[in-house]
């Protein structure tokens, strides 16, 4: 069967999907896995933008499915990395140019040549997200520690609860202030599990470097100086191939640095 | 012997049990001659019919009133867990539920005992119900002519509707209605009572604005004309 394909939703849009996409994919891709991701956001294409990949694209996934070229034509080779490439969104076209039964299809013409293919999705609980997962062998639900984003992100797993084949499903909480938690202003982890009772794949903190790396099409991770964000990215990619990186809770004592470096850092670091 | 109709002593008067099968016709004339050949033991009382599945419009259960009012029989409630029956019932502005008759206690026949069932014992009078086994998310619905039981967390944005009671074995923060047909004697459980919106029979309630209270388990309750909670005693 060869990959495992991987959805990324929210249901609410603005949580961090693309962001997560992409950092999970070049982490993934440092850690020497063949890595495909797909921009399943029909109309609002922006993975390549964050991966800094748009000035290559020359065919996207709506003309492979309509035939117009070869899935490997589309295909974009991220050279930063050994093994990552990107198969763009179309543009111009709206999300109904692409049904479940090809994302499906397109995806099982990838399984045999990758270990992961991460599906980065649209906003929405309606056609885009249908198309996302439909091939999904797992999805990441990704939420913020705000009520909006959890009560989506609880609608969005009944949703995937709901569908007839058991997809597994867990949970990235993305763009935590710790400070904030401390003072009782922002929804602990602890909160946001308590509400959604399912597995916690990890937490990634507010970082000011997202955005100036999504600006320059540079994922954190490929970036020569640690940012707490990209070391928690690194941390989730490690657990996605199945490696034992604990999770460090947010109730321990010490100085916010202290607990950020042990929340969002290395796993050896203390 | 034929066990078509039964009757038995209760607290509100008489329940006289009805089979769901059979045709209504043939039965409610069977029930007049049943009370015609005991007419001193009928004058006067006060009756309950239970009917189980069996589904009556409006003129057949007028039909039979007015039979009964005749041998100066009072029809006081029909239980049923046909819709329609239920329906029909209402619309002639007798009860369905034998709590609603509290106010009727002593007044009968010797008591024999309570019939007020316990929440999710379905034996009880034919009451219906649903099991629902996982968290119920944002979105999800359930409704119910009987109980519901959920056995896991209820989340904000899901919806619970139910005629009898609704028991949540978990944390309630979504919007339930119990006893959505009328009754007010239906009452919400949960481990944690912190619901979005609560509804008893007519009456609507939010959660109070307490954060951090420790959870305890909690039973709402319609008294003194409000929902009112109180301790959960397991
Ligand atoms: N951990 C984070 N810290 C700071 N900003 C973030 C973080 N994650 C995402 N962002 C910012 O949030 C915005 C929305 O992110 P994006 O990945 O486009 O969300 P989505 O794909 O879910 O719509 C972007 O401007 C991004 O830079
Ligand atoms: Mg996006």
């Amino acid at each position: 069967m060869g990959a495992r394909v991987i959805t990324i939703t929210s249901g609410k849009g603005g949580v961090g999907k693309t962001t997560a996409t992409a950092n999970l994919a070049v982490s993934l891709a440092t850690l020497n896995k063949k890595v495909v991701c797909v921009d399943a956001d029909i109309g609002l294409r922006n993975l390549d933008v964050v991966m800094g990949l748009e000035n290559r694209i020359v065919y996207d996934l709506v003309d492979v499915v309509e035939g117009r070229c070869k899935l490997r034509q589309a295909m974009v080779k991220d050279k930063r990395v050994p093994d990552l490439y990107l198969l763009p969104a179309a543009q111009t076209r709206d999300k109904t140019a692409v049904s479940p039964q090809d994302m499906v299809a397109l995806t099982d013409q990838l399984r045999e040549d990758y270990d992961l293919i991460l599906i980065d999705s649209p906003a929405g609980i309606e056609w885009g997200f249908r198309n996302a997962l439909a091939p999904a062998d797992e999805v990441i639900v990704i939420t913020n520690p705000e009520v909006s984003a959890v009560r989506d992100a609880d609608r969005i797993i009944g949703l995937i609860e709901a569908e007839e084949r058991r997809i597994p499903v867990s949970l990235m909480i993305n763009r935590v202030k710790p400070e904030m938690v401390r003072r009782g202003d922002m929804l602990s982890v602890n909160d946001v599990m308590e509400i959604l009772s399912i597995r916690l794949l990890g937490v990634v903190p507010e970082d000011q470097e997202i955005l100036i790396s999504s600006n320059k099409g540079t994922p954190l991770t490929l970036e020569d100086h640690k940012t707490p964000a990209g070391e928690a990215f690194l941390n989730i990619a490690r657990r996605v191939t199945g490696e034992n990186v604990p999770l460090i809770s947010l109730d321990q004592k010490g100085g916010v640095l202290r607990r950020l470096a042990r929340m969002f850092g290395s796993s050896d670091s203390t | 012997m034929d066990d078509s109709i039964t009757l038995k002593g209760i607290k509100q008067g008489l329940l006289v049990t009805v089979k769901p099968d059979g045709r209504w016709t043939e039965l409610s004339s069977r029930l007049m001659t049943l009370i015609d050949s005991q007419s001193s033991f009928f004058r006067g009382a006060q009756v309950t019919l239970s009917l189980g599945e069996r589904e009556l419009r409006r003129h057949e259960l007028a039909n039979l009133q007015t039979a009964l009012a005749k041998r100066d029989v009072t029809l006081l409630a029909v239980l049923s867990n046909s819709a329609m029956t239920q329906a029909s019932t209402r619309k002639l502005g007798l009860e369905t539920q034998l709590e609603a008759l509290a106010h009727l206690e002593g007044k009968g026949l010797e008591p024999v005992q309570s019939l007020r069932p316990p929440p999710i014992d379905p034996e009880e009078h034919g009451t219906t119900g649903v099991l629902v086994k996982r968290t119920l998310r944002n979105g999800r619905t359930v409704h119910s002519h009987g109980h519901v039981v959920v056995v896991g967390d209820v989340n904000a944005g899901a919806m619970i509707v139910a005629d009898g009671d609704i028991i949540v074995w978990g944390h309630l923060r979504g919007t339930v209605h119990a006893g959505a047909n009328g009754d007010e004697g239906a009452v919400v459980c949960a481990l944690h009572l912190a619901p979005t919106q609560l509804r008893i029979a007519g009456y609507i309630t939010i959660s109070p604005d307490e954060r951090r209270r420790k959870p305890r388990p909690e039973m709402a309750l319609v008294r003194n004309g409000r929902i009112e909670a109180e301790s959960w005693e397991l």
